[in-house]
C-alpha cells in the first residue's frame, strides 16, 4: 500500500517534537524552549491520563442521566425533567428541531465520545503504519465535538435564570446539570490526553 | 541517527503524527500541510497581527456589553422577568451547585476575556515590529491550551435553544446584551481566521 517514501518522524530520528508548537527538540528534553510548553516522548504511558479521565466522565454520566435535569413549577403544577425526558417532552409538543439538538448534544454526542475514545485507545499499536487517516479525523471530530455537549447546561442556565415569573412559571436547576458538565469536563480532558501520534505509530516495534 | 543541532531549528515535526518537516519561509497565500496526515502546519499572514488585535479589543468591549447591559426578558400573565448574562451563570448558585455557577461564568465571561488580553499582550508589541514583552510566550500558549474551555459560541446556541423552550410560555424580549454577545461570537471567529499559530511562535521565538 505503501507508494511513496516512510516518512521520517520525529521520534525515528531520535528527537521529540514539541506538540504545542511544533518545535523539535533532542530526545530528553524536558520543555520546549520556545514555548514552555512540557514535551512528552510519543508512548503508550500517555493512555493512562485518557483512561482515566475516560472512567471519571462515563461514572458521572450517570447520574446525569438518573437525576432531574430541570425542576418546574407552573400554575397547573411541579415537574422534574431529566435530560432523555426533556426531550421526549419537547418531541411531544411537536418540537422535534430543539428536541433533535437536546438529544444530539446530550445523548447522542457523550455516548459516542466514549465510544469513539475507547475504540482509539484500544487500537492503538494495531494499525497499519501507512495509513491511519480514518482514525485521525474519527480523533479530531471528538476533539471538535466534544465541548459542544455542554449546550444542554446553559440552557439550563438561562432557563432558570429567565423563567422566574412567581407562581405562573418559574424553573430551577436540577443535580444532573453539575454531574452532566463534570461528566463533559471528564471526557473533554481523556480526549485531550490522547497523543494523535500514537495514531501513526503502527504496530509496537520496541516500547 | 542524529541530527546536528543548526538543522533542528528548521524542523517541524506534525503535532498530530510526528513526521519531521523542514520549513522554509511561505509567501503571504501558500499553506504547509503535513505531507502525511494532512494537517495545515504553517498559514503564513504575517501582516495579520494588528487584524487579530483590533478584533480582539473589540471583543472585549463586546463583552463588557455583553455582561453588564440586559440580555433577555420574559413576560407572561401580567409578571415580567428580566436577566443579564451574569444572571444566567448564577443561576446555580444555591446551595450546592454553586461551583457550576463559577464553571459557567468562566467558560462564557471569564476565559474568553483572559484569552483576549493574552492576545493583545502577545502580538501588539509584535504588530509593531517591536520584540515581544516578557512571559509572551507563557501568554500565547495559556490562550491556545484555555481555546477548548471558552465556551462562549456554545452559550449563544444554549440560549437560542432556551429561548424555543420557552417560546410557548411566554413572550420573549431581547435586550443589547444579546445582540453584543452574537456579535462577540462573529468577531471571534473572525480573530481565529486571522490567527497563524506558527508564524506567532516564530515571531515570539526570535
Amino acid at each position: 500500500m505503501t507508494d511513496h517514501p516512510p516518512f521520517l518522524t520525529a521520534t525515528d530520528a531520535g528527537l521529540t517534537g514539541c506538540t504545542s508548537c511544533g518545535r523539535v527538540w533532542p530526545a530528553g528534553t524536558a520543555r520546549c524552549g520556545r514555548c514552555g510548553a512540557h514535551l512528552h516522548p510519543v508512548s503508550t504511558a500517555s493512555l493512562q491520563p485518557v483512561w482515566a479521565w475516560w472512567v471519571a466522565g462515563l461514572i458521572f454520566y450517570i447520574p446525569a442521566n438518573l437525576y432531574p435535569m430541570l425542576l418546574t413549577a407552573t400554575l397547573t403544577g411541579h415537574q422534574q425533567n431529566t435530560i432523555l425526558g426533556g426531550a421526549v417532552e419537547l418531541a411531544q409538543h411537536g418540537s422535534w428541531g430543539v428536541a433533535g439538538i437536546i438529544f444530539l448534544a446530550s445523548i447522542l454526542i457523550p455516548i459516542s465520545k466514549f465510544l469513539a475514545i475507547a475504540y482509539l485507545a484500544l487500537s492503538v499499536g494495531t494499525e497499519r503504519r501507512a495509513g491511519s487517516h480514518r482514525h485521525l479525523l474519527l480523533y479530531e471530530v471528538v476533539e471538535f465535538i466534544g465541548r459542544w455537549s455542554m449546550i444542554d447546561v446553559f440552557v439550563v442556565a438561562v432557563l432558570s435564570a429567565l423563567v422566574q415569573l412567581g407562581f405562573v412559571a418559574s424553573i430551577h436547576p436540577g443535580p444532573a446539570a453539575a454531574a452532566f458538565a463534570l461528566s463533559v469536563a471528564f471526557t473533554m480532558l481523556s480526549a485531550q490526553s490522547f497523543d494523535p501520534r500514537l495514531i501513526w505509530r503502527g504496530p509496537t516495534e520496541n516500547e | 541517527m542524529s541530527v546536528p543541532p543548526e538543522t533542528i531549528d528548521a524542523l517541524i515535526a506534525c503535532p498530530r503524527c510526528d513526521t519531521l518537516h523542514r520549513s522554509h519561509a511561505l509567501a503571504e497565500t501558500e499553506r504547509a500541510a503535513c505531507a502525511r496526515c494532512g494537517t495545515l502546519l504553517i498559514t503564513p499572514r504575517t501582516r495579520s497581527f494588528l487584524h487579530v488585535v483590533a478584533l480582539s479589543f473589540t471583543a472585549m468591549i463586546l463583552m463588557v456589553a455583553a455582561v453588564f447591559f440586559p440580555f433577555l426578558g420574559i413576560s407572561s400573565h401580567g409578571l415580567s422577568h428580566e436577566s443579564s448574562v451574569f444572571e444566567a451563570a448564577m443561576a446555580f448558585s444555591d446551595g450546592w451547585l454553586a461551583p457550576l455557577s463559577l464553571a459557567v461564568l468562566l467558560a462564557i465571561v471569564l476565559l474568553p476575556v483572559a484569552r483576549f488580553a493574552a492576545l493583545i499582550y502577545t502580538l501588539w508589541p509584535l504588530s509593531n515590529g517591536r520584540p515581544p514583552y516578557r512571559h509572551a510566550a507563557l501568554a500565547f500558549r495559556f490562550a491556545e491550551e484555555l481555546q477548548p474551555w471558552s465556551m462562549a459560541e456554545i452559550f449563544v446556541i444554549g440560549t437560542g435553544v432556551a429561548l424555543v423552550k420557552v417560546a410557548g410560555l411566554a413572550e420573549i424580549s431581547f435586550g443589547p446584551a444579546f445582540w453584543a454577545f452574537c456579535t462577540l461570537i462573529v468577531v471571534t471567529v473572525l480573530k481565529t481566521a486571522f490567527m497563524s499559530k506558527w508564524t506567532i511562535w516564530e515571531a515570539i521565538g526570535r
